[in-house]
């Protein structure tokens, strides 16, 4: 055995640092199908608690659909459990094709590639397609995984400050000594819950011929009149040369992600991405219940519709409870506090009033940015936020936050 | 203050401060240990400061600590532009 004390105390002095600046990040064991109302074993070994879950990207409550698990099953029994393979050996079956083809279909792009993840879509495509003779200029916020993937790719990285369009014109100004120019942005920013303003980006991109990338994870399915994503949203379908997105989000919330986008791209994808290279393929109990999903919201609007006036209806009750939160027209709706302790004790005090939310602090946001993010579900009944808001209420007068505005709740965090 | 010391600390008001964002930047606040620059957004910094001090700092120098505060970036600067042969 090699691993000596020398290096159990080197790695149990990090945790207890992780521990000491209050950023360990503990487990929560839920007992039951993901849904709405959940079964949670927290702190691990108590008693299970029921509770109302209002933190999960369960956007469209297709996680625990009837059909979909019934697909699953379906799929299981005809295609079997795993393919035990790469894609481009032998691990390619006809629902996977099948399932590219809807979604290239869904988002209005003319190809499609699946990936164990969007994490991998992410971490492999900027590899795959760029290199030293471009630039990628990504907004400040886009999501770690375009993060990682960018620091594994040869190409110049720029920066732009979050959704100043301004400040990108002037980036995209000063590459233009690049063979070609990336811009990449999320669709929905996952902790502020904003938008991009794809519009104005399209346009940038047109006026000094850049390529737009686009993550749609939290848009996917929902956003836009017939929930094809951010682009449908802002009406640029058809102008983004890329967009990834997650199959474990809105879309079933198992697993999986995917490029799709220009043909050329998604093959420049096939051909050298690496992790969609080196990883299984997605497994077909996934892909099968992917497949009904995909049947689900296209059939109808009624679960993103039922979403949006679920967003609506939550983001007044805590307007009205005089919770400061950010503005927007998402699912996402954080309700600020700004001080880390506070957004973790809060969290803890919802949960003894049974609502599951978790507190978000540095370095997930900015210092001084900590929050409670809470999302919606179109698995959410009024009765569950008209019961949340109660709980918010009862945590809010405890912390003495209700009725303070930024300025008050700053001054209070010390900042 | 010096002319390369007030260059560095306006570019990073600028460039790194969202509007309204009124945090004081002095020659010592921590920049990227403090959030205010990300290790990403440095490469702008770092190509800035080549274009504008005429000066090559070497990848392997510009580094999130060398980086951190103003006072690192006006040292880094004054090295590099010290090692460089003086041309007459």
């Amino acid at each position: 055995m090699a691993f000596i004390d020398a290096f159990r105390n080197r790695y149990q002095t990090e945790i207890d640092g992780i521990k000491a600046a209050g950023l360990f990040k503990e487990e929560r064991y839920i007992h039951s199908p993901q849904s709405s109302d959940i079964e949670v074993e927290f702190p691990a070994g108590s008693k299970i608690k029921k509770c109302i879950n209002i933190c999960a990207n369960n956007y469209l409550g297709l996680s625990s659909h009837p059909e979909v698990i019934a697909a699953a099953h379906a799929g299981l029994d005809s295609r079997g459990y795993g393919m035990s393979s790469v894609r481009f050996i032998c691990g390619t079956q006809d629902i996977h094709r099948e399932l590219e083809n809807r979604l290239t279909e869904f988002l209005g792009t003319e190809d499609t590639l699946l990936f164990p993840s969007c994490m991998d879509a992410n971490a492999g495509f900027f590899e795959a397609c760029l290199n030293e003779q471009d630039v990628m200029i990504a907004d400040r916020l886009v999501h770690a995984s375009i993060v990682d993937g960018m620091r594994l790719c040869k190409a110049m990285q720029d920066t732009f400050k979050h959704s100043d369009m301004g400040h990108l014109e002037e980036k995209l100004q000063e590459h233009m000594d690049k063979r070609s120019r990336m811009i990449i942005t999320d669709g929905v920013f996952s902790m502020d819950g904003d938008m991009a303003k794809l519009d104005e980006i399209v346009e940038l991109a047109e006026k000094y011929d850049a390529m737009v990338f686009l993550d749609d994870s939290h848009a996917s399915g929902f956003i836009g009149r017939t929930g094809r994503g951010t682009h449908e949203h802002c009406g640029v379908l058809g102008k983004i040369d890329v967009i990834t997105t997650t199959l474990g989000k809105a879309l079933g919330g198992a697993s999986g992600g995917c490029v799709s986008g220009r043909r050329e791209l998604v093959e420049m994808c096939r051909q050298r991405a690496r992790p969609f290279l080196f990883s299984n393929s997605v497994a077909p109990v996934i892909v099968a219940g992917a497949l009904k999903v995909m049947e689900l919201i296209t059939a109808t609007t009624e679960r993103r519709d039922k979403l949006e006036w679920n967003a609506k209806y939550w983001r007044g009750l805590l307007k009205d409870a005089g919770f400061d939160i950010k503005e927007g027209e998402s699912p996402i709706v954080p309700v600020m506090l700004y001080d880390a302790k506070l957004a973790q004790d809060f969290a803890r005090d919802l949960f003894d009033e049974g609502i599951y939310a978790v507190g978000f602090f540095f370095p997930v946001v900015a210092k001084g940015q900590a929050r409670i993010r809470t999302q919606l579900s179109a698995a959410h009944e009024k009765h569950h936020l008209d019961v949340a808001i109660e709980a918010f209420k009862k945590v809010g007068e405890k912390h003495a936050v209700l009725g303070l505005g930024k300025k008050e709740l700053l001054a209070r965090a010390g900042a | 203050m010096d002319e390369i010391t007030k260059l560095v600390r306006d570019y990073v008001i600028r460039e790194y401060l969202e509007e309204g964002d009124d945090r004081e930047i002095t020659e010592t606040t921590p920049l990227i240990s403090g959030g205010i620059v990300d290790s990403f957004s440095m490469v702008s910094l770092k190509r800035f400061l080549e274009k504008k001090c005429n000066v090559q700092i070497p990848d392997a120098c510009a580094t999130p600590d060398a980086f951190d505060t103003v006072q690192g970036i006006v040292a880094l600067v004054h090295r590099f532009q010290k090692a460089q042969p003086v041309t007459v």
